[in-house]
């Protein structure tokens, strides 16, 4: 089967036009999410953020420092003029803060309040209604671009296919472009519902990285499939092998945001019960992880990430017994790939029953979930590339 | 405690505080301890109260049980998580205990036939009993019983798996690649016996691999068992009652309607019927606790999420059984065939033949199959692109002969067993000639591939030669050749002669030659790929590369350039053209369509299981003093309270237009029924948010 040079090309172009204009996306997310903390944290969630810090803050007694960043968080909301103003003097009135909540409930009327807004919208990083800062237009001039990377990527992977007439993932390199691709369209298409624009350097940071490494290392000019390869059975098993991928990555990015949220919104009650003090770096990160919906929220994000992906992987698993019953006569040999993608099965099944488990939730759940992505990444890079086996040849 | 929590509360809380009656049967939604219930299967209870013997030691093992139910009592739906919850669970799960110790010893025994469900009847007949030994091993087996089938549990179990199974994947193992492991032994010669000891080199054939996922799989078992139990009780009993005030639930709202309570009802039955709730309307003597009568209605839907969760569950335990089986009654075989030969499906066939303990080697099905031809293709970079194996078999003995091809992913199938093309080589064909020029043996000797070329390596023995033994030992003269064939040869000047594609296009053989005793049918398997050259000696040979030399090259398509002589006796080697030969696995595995069957419903259980919410909606009408009710509805989900908040909310709105569109706000006084856009809900609706199982 001939390859179609001219396609091929043109492929290699776009992946790397999709690169460029991503890690430009990413660091316009990534500037508007620093700025944004001197610039306008608007939108419902900041507002929820800053009363409730407020709550807190007040039943801490209203120290004069920890006024002074809480405030300070509030404050730097022009958008929201009503809420902070509102929020200054309840914060001006320690009074007010004996209607707050009770002691040790710091964090859950924290959580509570940003739990609402997030809700139905996760809101923090739409600014669209308040934008007078610019920080609002680079996020949005980050969201034209990684559609752009997208378009070039979709075109990417569409060239490929026709050059070497086949679907586009037969490598190593191809499966990476192809989780990169799903991951970005998951952003995208959540973007379209709701306001995760804060998503977007998170998203984004793996993405590049894993482009840039499968555009350099794992890179191989396109080709048709070895005969091994060469079954729909490999079209299906990969498929759903990439979608599940794409969508762990994601749960991965949303558990590491949680166990952020969830110690900053620890250390927060800890001051606001006057057991600790604000430190330096909670005031210059505070901005940052502030804009994060409440840990409740990441949680509940992560969990269905995962309980969407679960299934699908699971599929990824059969299918691809299927296909090894058809190639080498055996559906399932513990091969080295096989392994870890049981592993894999097995630990993202632990945070499914350590969910269910009382006494697990929370940060255990989430160290299950970070120990079931490293699996993940096992099977995927080092399987492929350290450990050999029967699916090496399917690899680089 | 009040009745609109501000923190996000769970589900059940939101109900305790107002009405007792919700808790008449709590576990119809929130099982208090799957255990606990096993323990009270209806037809095993007892008549309760008939003799209350709580003796003293009963007390603790109560207490100890409903600890275990809180903990793995976590069962099929989604757990409660909160201190009051908890208290709640333990409720039940201790009056459940309590009950179990008034049953009869007698009774204890019969269920300790029943078997898992019977773990009750031990608890029974250890307080029974008293503190005999045979009581104290029966609770120690109950209290370890309960140990191993809770969810904490299968959880560590769960994670031992996953650690067992990662040196399968780094230390070499034996059944996919016995050399590596041999090499592993070379180099780590003082570890690797260590290592061999704790079945490191068949990890996954290994007893403590085997003990971690048959004690997971009984602790499935046995949670199943009660988990089934429950949640069949669940699908035939009706959802539990409304509280009092559902419209205090989380997300709940409450209105005037014009109608009548029964009315009103009525419609709310008819909304929720619409939506597929199951829908139990209390009887029309129903009387509240104050005397009131009751108009509510209670629904439920979603059973199908625990449905789907213990199917999953019970095709885990179908899948492993299927494979269990598989391998008893499995069979696989590999052969190697030169283009024009064949081979029948016996033992002695096969190069390599490895069945299940309750496979009759004798009595494998009679097939056979010769391969007619066999044909590479390959991409311009000696990549492979096609390979395909021409075959003719027969069934069985005396049947017709049919052709088929057999092509990598796509195996021929012969009854219950599969032929898979699983390799393929070259075998050149050697024809060894005395000095008269008569043929004194010939064969195509298969090559071992080495490298994506195929370069390979050929091992040729020849017992008989015709040659008289020598020396006053009488040593046979018998030959052997060992030798590289290069299908595409090409003279590298660093390395020689190598292969830079992998089909025949310039076949060439570098060959050396040995003369002396192979040592064969000595008793001693040899490897037919090597060869001991102990008693042997090399000697030279003429042909293309020269005259008396040890290394000769022969080119198989040039009849100029294929003949070797100066052989010792004057005999002359002819390699006069080369075969392609297949590699065939045969594989008979009975129970592929058992896994294959319950890997299919493992996805749909699971797609149920975590797709599927369960709900609950209750409506209740309470009468007005001057005609028409107040209506309130409220919910509970058991997970993803952030849907279900919007079903909800729709669901209400289409309530509260059906019970008050009527007499469009008819009594004003409420402006709930005016504002049908701004109700006097509580706004609590995302109160019920962040809480997933
Ligand atoms: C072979 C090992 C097992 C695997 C792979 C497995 C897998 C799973 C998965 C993926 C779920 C998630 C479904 C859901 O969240 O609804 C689940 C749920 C559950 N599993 Fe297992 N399981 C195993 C063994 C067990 C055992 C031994 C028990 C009993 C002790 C158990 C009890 C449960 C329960 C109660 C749930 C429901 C949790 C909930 O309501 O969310 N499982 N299991």
């Amino acid at each position: 089967m001939p390859v179609n040079e001219g396609m091929a090309n043109l492929s290699d172009l776009l992946f790397g036009t999709s690169v460029a204009v991503y890690a430009a996306g990413m660091l316009g997310y990534a500037a508007e999410f620093a700025f944004s903390r001197l610039g306008t944290p608007s939108g419902k969630a900041a507002t929820a953020d800053g009363d409730g810090q407020l709550e807190t803050a007040g039943e801490a007694g209203a120290q004069a420092e920890k006024q002074e960043i809480l405030v300070g968080a509030a404050t730097s909301a022009p958008g929201t003029a009503e809420a902070a103003g509102g929020s200054i003097e309840a914060a001006g009135k320690p009074g007010r803060a004996g209607k707050a909540t009770r002691a040790g409930a710091g964090t859950a009327g924290l959580a509570d309040a940003a739990g609402g807004a997030a809700g139905s919208d996760v809101a923090a990083g739409g600014g669209d209604a308040a934008g007078s800062g610019f920080a609002p237009w680079i996020g949005r001039i980050a969201v034209v671009l990684t559609i752009v990377g997208w378009v070039a990527h979709v075109g990417s992977a569409v060239t490929r296919a026709i050059a070497a007439s086949r679907v586009p993932w037969g490598n190593m390199y191809e499966f990476s472009s192809m989780i990169c691709l799903i991951a970005v369209t998951t952003f995208l298409a959540l973007m379209t519902r709701q306001q995760i624009r804060w998503l977007g350097v998170f998203v984004m940071v793996p993405v590049v990285l894993s482009m840039g490494f499968a555009g350099t290392v794992l890179y191989v000019a396109a080709g048709p499939l070895v005969p091994a390869l060469n079954s729909y059975w490999l079209r299906i098993h990969v498929a759903g092998a990439i979608v599940a991928s794409g969508v762990f990555l994601v749960s991965a990015v949303t558990t590491v945001l949680f166990l952020l949220k969830d110690r900053w919104e620890n250390r927060l009650a800890e001051v606001a019960s006057g057991r600790a003090e604000a430190s330096r770096a909670m005031r210059s990160r505070g901005g940052i992880v502030m804009r994060l919906p409440s840990s409740a929220t990441l949680d509940t994000i992560t969990y269905r990430a995962i309980a969407f992906a679960f299934p699908i992987w699971t599929f990824a698993i059969i299918a691809g017994a299927i296909w090894a019953e058809a190639a080498w006569g055996r559906y399932w040999g513990w091969d080295p790939k096989e392994t870890w993608s049981f592993i894999t099965w097995v630990i993202y099944a632990a945070y499914l029953h350590a969910r269910a488990t009382a006494g697990w939730r929370g940060r255990r759940a989430a160290a299950v979930s970070l120990l079931a992505f490293s699996a993940l990444f096992v099977d995927y890079y080092l399987v492929n590339l350290v450990i050999s086996g029967l699916h090496s040849y399917a690899g680089v | 405690m009040s009745t609109r929590p501000t923190a996000p509360s769970g589900h059940v809380d939101g109900l305790r505080p107002d009405d007792p009656t919700v808790l008449e049967a709590p576990e119809a939604f929130d099982p208090p301890a799957p255990r606990a219930s096993s323990r009270r299967p209806p037809a095993a209870r007892g008549p309760a109260g008939s003799a209350p013997e709580t003796g003293p030691d009963e007390a603790p093992e109560a207490d100890s049980e409903s600890g275990a139910g809180t903990v793995s009592g976590t069962g099929p739906g989604d757990v409660p998580e909160t201190g009051q919850e908890t208290g709640a669970d333990a409720r039940p799960a201790g009056a459940a205990s309590a009950a179990g110790s008034a049953e009869p010893a007698g009774a204890a025994g019969s269920a300790d036939a029943a078997g898992a469900a019977g773990s009750a009847g031990f608890a029974g007949a250890a307080g029974a009993a008293g503190a005999g030994p045979r009581a104290a091993w029966l609770a120690l087996l109950v209290r370890s019983w309960r140990q191993l089938t809770s969810m904490r549990t299968a959880l560590v179990l769960l994670f031992l798996l996953a650690l067992a199974a990662v040196p399968g994947s780094l230390i070499p193992q034996r059944n996919l690649n016995p050399m590596k492991v041999e090499e592993y032994f070379a180099e780590h010669p003082t570890l690797a016996p260590w290592l061999d000891r704790f079945s490191a080199f068949n990890v996954f054939g290994a007893p403590w691999f085997a003990a971690i996922y048959l004690l997971l799989f009984i602790s499935l078992i046995g949670c199943l068992w009660s988990r089934v139990h429950w949640h069949a009780r669940a699908l035939f009993t009706a959802p539990p009652k409304a509280p009092a005030r559902p419209g205090r639930l989380p997300g709940g709202s409450t209105w005037t309607s014009p109608l009548d309570a029964p009315d009103a009802v009525d419609l709310a039955r008819g909304a929720l019927r619409g939506r597929r709730f199951r829908v139990a309307v209390a009887p029309g003597d129903a009387r509240r606790p104050d005397g009131s009568p009751d108009h509510s209605v209670a629904a439920e839907k979603g059973y199908l999420r625990e449905s789907g969760n213990l199917v999953f569950h019970l095709a885990l335990v179908a899948l492993l059984a299927g494979m269990g089986l598989g391998s008893w009654f499995g069979y696989q075989g590999t052969v190697l065939v030169v283009t024009g030969n064949g081979f029948a499906n016996t033992l002695i066939s096969y190069d390599q033949y490895s069945g299940g303990e309750l496979v009759d080697a004798a009595g494998l099905p009679p097939f056979s199959l010769t391969l007619d031809q066999f044909s590479a293709s390959y991409q311009d970079n000696g990549q492979p692109a096609d390979f395909r194996a021409d075959v003719s078999y027969q069934s069985d003995i005396g049947s017709p002969v049919r052709t088929d091809t057999i092509r990598v992913n796509h195996p021929l199938r012969i009854g219950s067993a599969k032929i898979y093309l699983i390799g393929h080589g070259y075998a050149p064909h050697f024809v060894l000639r005395d000095p008269a020029g008569a043929v004194v043996w010939e064969s195509y000797v298969p090559c071992t591939p080495r490298d994506g070329m195929f370069t390979s390596t050929c091992t040729v023995k020849i017992p008989d030669t015709g040659l008289p033994p020598v020396g006053e030992r009488q040593e046979p003269q018998q030959l052997a050749f060992s030798g590289v064939f290069t299908p595409t040869t090409v003279l590298d000047p660093g390395h020689g002669y190598v292969s830079t594609f992998p089909a025949a296009r310039a076949p060439g053989l570098t060959l050396t030659g040995f003369v002396g005793n192979l040592h064969l049918n000595e008793g001693i398997p040899q490897n037919v790929y090597a060869v001991d050259t102990r008693d042997m000696t090399q000697f030279p040979m003429t042909g293309p590369a020269g005259e008396k030399r040890i290394a000769q090259v022969v080119a198989l398509n040039n009849p100029g350039q294929r003949t070797l002589t100066g052989l010792p006796g004057g005999l002359s080697l002819e390699v006069d053209g080369v075969h392609e030969f297949a590699t065939f696995q045969t594989k008979s595995d009975p129970y592929k369509g058992l896994v294959l069957g319950a890997s299919v419903v493992i996805i749909l259980g699971l797609v149920a299981s975590l797709r599927v919410r369960r709900r609950r909606v209750w409506v209740r009408a309470t009468p007005l003093d001057g005609g028409g009710s107040t209506v309130e509805v409220g919910g509970l989900s058991r997970s993803d309270a952030q849907g279900f908040a919007a079903e909800l909310a729709a669901l209400s709105e289409e309530i509260r237009l059906d019970t008050t569109e009527a007499e469009a706000t008819a009594d004003g006084e409420k402006p709930a029924a005016a504002m049908p856009a701004d109700p006097v809900t509580s706004t609590t609706i995302s109160a019920t948010s962040e809480r997933e199982p």
